[in-house]
């Protein structure tokens, strides 16, 4: 056992403890609060093994974009009353954690271990890496390899905000626009253009590095949910062609692509290996519009944003 | 002794102060009464406690260029905390003082 291995071990147990905690916690805030720290670690997890990427994201979108719309959403339930305490959904929880901590370290213990910490993805993303048109092997593998899964999950977020939009029209009335102070808007004048900044460096970054259109797509989102609460962004009427436009420019662009791939080239979503490279930096800029509004949308939405 | 292990003297010794202050706002926070203690003592312990690590870590990344981003991270968890502190005692003062009203 190194010394390496103590804040990864730390990091471990504070992750079962928060996961356990947020799980069973007495009151609906103290979970929200808890899930948010939960996110935060998840995302100092995915840094220790070497996945910025993910990191970025779960830091971004899980914790952060998660939290504001968990906390907008608990003010307008009524107050919970405190949980009575049951021992059977502990019980389950235990059970649970000691087989599947007992199954890893029973797999870590047993003669010729497999190596969880070899990049087994590697030899073959690889040696494909040349006809990718990008240098960054995860970006590679979502927008190129496996830009289908990336495609699933731009419609996913295009399903989310259609039907928030067919939730809406049961809501009365709308939040009453929050009592902004002068240092909150200044503050917010001072953050969103460096978001912006980081945004576009990540999204740029995204073709050589850790990076990427959700990545940029949040931080962009955040900057536009702190532009809406202090009321310097204007709503965004849903009836604007740009807003719609916006929303689905992301999944439109795949399609086409899809469409064009499959009709002209080798097969679907198989870019040729000349324009490889444009066609996925085409798609991340639009993908990064498309989330950024959708999780705008998602988070600080309100009825004149979405029905309107 | 060698400037290698006096650079890690000085760094070490800089992100145990900073350690320190850290434990000293959980504790604030952990054993302060009223909502606006615990926020005094978790703000200026988590700014001053960062600066320290950051300090700390600058010294020992050993490259000015690595210094120059930790100082740059450090400018905004500083101003963000700050902001996030004042943010959250004007939240709770106003409420407060509209419950004082009705």
């Amino acid at each position: 056992m190194t010394v390496e291995l103590l804040p990864d071990l730390v990091l471990c147990v504070l992750l079962l403890v928060v996961a356990w905690s947020a799980l069973f916690a007495s009151t609906r805030r103290d979970a929200m609060a808890l899930f948010v720290a939960f996110g935060m670690i998840v995302a100092l997890v995915w840094a220790r093994l070497g996945a910025p990427d993910l990191a970025l994201a779960e830091a971004a979108i899980g914790a952060g974009l998660t939290g504001v719309l968990l906390l907008r959403a608990a003010r307008k339930l009524p107050v919970s009353s405190a949980r009575r305490f049951d021992y059977r959904r502990h019980l389950g929880a235990l059970t649970f954690i000691v087989v599947a901590v007992s199954g890893f370290a029973v797999s870590i213990i047993l003669p010729s271990p497999a190596d969880i910490t070899a990049n087994n993805i590697d030899s073959p993303v690889a040696a494909a890496m040349s006809d990718s048109g990008v240098s960054h092997q995860v970006t590679a593998v979502l927008l190129n390899f496996r830009a289908w899964d990336t495609f699933l999950e731009l419609l996913v977020l295009l399903f989310a905000i259609t039907g928030l939009r067919q939730l809406f029209p049961i809501e009365k009335e709308s939040l009453e626009p929050a009592r902004t102070w002068q240092l909150l808007v200044s503050w917010t004048r001072t953050l969103v253009p460096l978001l912006l900044l980081v945004g576009g460096y990540l999204l740029w970054r995204g073709s050589s590095g850790p990076g990427g259109a959700f990545q940029a797509g949040a931080l962009l989102a955040a900057g536009c949910v702190m532009l809406r609460i202090t009321g310097m962004l204007p709503p965004l009427h849903w009836s604007s062609f740009a807003v719609r436009g916006s929303v689905c420019a992301g999944t439109l662009l795949f399609l086409c692509t899809a469409v064009l791939t499959h009709s002209l080239g080798a097969g679907w979503l198989d870019y040729p290996e000349a324009h490889a490279g444009t066609l996925i930096l085409m798609i991340e800029t639009l993908a990064t519009l498309s989330i950024a509004i959708i999780l705008t949308l998602l988070v600080a939405g309100e009825r004149k944003d979405l029905c309107s | 002794m060698t400037p290698g292990t006096l650079v890690d003297i000085l760094s070490w010794t800089l992100m145990a102060a900073g350690i320190c202050f850290y434990l000293t706002g959980a504790l604030g926070l952990l054993r302060f009464s009223d909502f606006y203690c615990r926020l005094h003592a978790v703000t200026k312990t988590d700014t001053l406690g960062l600066g320290f690590l950051a300090l700390g870590l600058a010294i020992a990344s050993g490259s000015l260029h690595t210094a120059c981003y930790i100082f740059l991270i450090y400018l905004i968890a500083m101003a963000s905390a700050a902001v996030n502190g004042q943010l959250l005692a004007r939240y709770k003062l106003e409420q407060e003082q509209s419950k004082d009203d009705s």
